[in-house]
């Protein structure tokens, strides 16, 4: 046949092109973040929030978006305590508050550098339910009536663990699981339940929803993104 | 349609094999890019839920995407898709003319076959396209394997690549509106002598030369 075979030869460049992009894509993406990342945060449009770009994805297992008012807004802890505790937000945001700034990291692979979270230490508000003895691990309900989740008590203790209401210095939206969500600093960004319900203390460790679906139920993130956080 | 050649027969340009695997690929295309606009843009996220229903549909239609295609080439049935693979493989020095020249210089002087440069083009970017977005999904689908830089790398070409993607899908949609008869090619499969005489001139002499071929068997 006529001609040379340049079809063959973009093909593979553009082959080439996605290889070389998911070797390379983390650092281009750290440099678009840092970059780029300034400028869209200041266009009005909203348009540039649609590229992939310092971004949040906004992930809802249920058909709707789930809204709870901050005034109607119950945080239930029940089970395996002393005390079962019903707080509100006022009641939450009264207590002793912790801010965090880290990545969000999600198990797929996009990140948000740099986050600032506030929020109560889960380990806080287990202490004023009472932990019992027996006590092995913790079952989280969201409001949207299907996601769930689960850690051990160790993990929950840690420092970097938080019922969070804040996120970049305001409330935290609908969206971002608002009025009050889970942030789980060093594990991959499933364990961080949005809409937060219920905290049952429990005697074993029950899979959450995306763990029944495969994931990892302890989902440290890994130590290839020059995270420290990660072991145990 | 108005034709000033005298032989009004319709000249065949996509068999059906080929109609069929275009437009369930078609169809696949349109499947993912709405699920992937819903997994993708905060807005219908917020606006759809129900991720593990879109991310279902979204994977299993992204796994058979290739399929149509391939059991398009692969049997007996599909020597006219194989011919036209070969032709949009190859590039001839029309080819560049046409990208250089085509506003400038009147419709005949780039000798065009049965494909033009930008469909060329356009194919080659699909068929390169299929293979990076199936790859980079199944990455993301079933991240374990893989580090978390990876993953990153994996989400960052699956993204700009879908961008890639709405774009080449909006602007060959576009070109086929702008030429109904080209679009015939694909919907009856054929198109009119008059069209390919003056757009696909090389592709519309190499037709008639095998046509004249059937009506005159060389003597034994």
């Amino acid at each position: 046949m006529d001609g040379a075979p340049v079809g063959r030869r973009v093909f593979l460049g553009l082959l080439g092109v996605g290889a070389a992009g998911i070797v390379l894509g983390s650092n281009v993406q750290r440099w678009l973040e840092r970059e780029v990342g300034p400028y869209l945060a200041k266009d009005g449009t909203g348009l540039s929030g649609l590229l992939p770009i310092g971004r949040f994805r906004i992930y809802s297992v249920t058909g709707s978006m789930p809204h709870r008012g901050h005034d109607e807004y119950r945080l239930r802890v029940s089970g395996l305590v002393d005390q079962p505790l019903t707080l509100s937000y006022h009641d939450i945001r009264a207590m002793t508050p912790t801010g965090l700034t880290r990545d969000f990291q999600c198990v797929t692979g996009w990140r948000v550098f740099a986050v600032k979270w506030k929020g109560v230490r889960l380990g806080d508000v287990l202490d004023r339910a009472g932990v019992q003895a027996g006590a092995k691990a913790l079952r989280f309900r969201s409001f949207d009536g299907t996601y769930t989740e689960s850690l051990t008590l160790k993990q929950a203790r840690r420092d970097d663990v938080l019922v969070a209401y804040e996120l970049e210095g305001e409330e935290l939206s609908d969206a971002h699981g608002g009025p009050v969500r889970l942030y789980i600093a060093p594990m991959y960004g499933y364990k961080s339940i949005k809409w937060l319900d219920r905290i049952e203390v429990t005697d074993e460790v029950v899979p959450g929803y995306w763990e029944d679906r495969g994931y990892d139920v302890d989902a440290w993130i890994g130590r290839s993104n020059n995270r420290d956080d990660n072991a145990p | 349609m108005t034709t000033t050649h005298r032989d009004d027969a319709v000249i065949p340009r996509f068999d059906r094999v080929e109609r069929a695997a275009h437009w369930t690929t078609a169809a696949l295309f349109g499947v993912l890019m709405l699920t992937g606009a819903v997994l993708y843009a905060g807005p219908f996220s917020a606006m759809f839920g129900r991720r593990e229903l879109f991310r279902q549909v979204h994977v299993y239609a992204g796994i058979l995407l290739p399929v149509p295609v391939l059991l398009g080439v692969a049997g007996r049935w599909g020597a006219r898709l194989r011919r036209d693979v070969g032709r949009i493989n190859r590039w001839t020095r029309d080819d560049a003319r046409w990208f250089r020249r085509r506003n400038r210089v009147p419709p005949g002087r780039v000798d065009v076959g049965k494909f033009n440069a930008g469909q060329k083009l356009n194919a080659t970017f699909f068929a390169a396209a299929v293979i990076v977005m199936l790859a980079t999904g199944l990455m993301l689908r079933w991240p374990n394997p893989f580090s978390n830089d990876l993953r990153t790398g994996a989400t960052f070409v699956h993204d700009w690549f879908a961008f890639g993607i709405w774009i080449a899908v909006l602007g060959h949609i576009y070109f086929a509106i702008r030429d109904p008869v080209a679009l015939g090619g694909m919907t009856r499969g054929s198109v009119t002598p008059y069209w390919a005489r003056t757009e696909r001139p090389a592709w519309y002499r190499e037709v008639t030369q095998e046509r004249q071929d059937l009506e005159e068997p060389a003597p034994r």
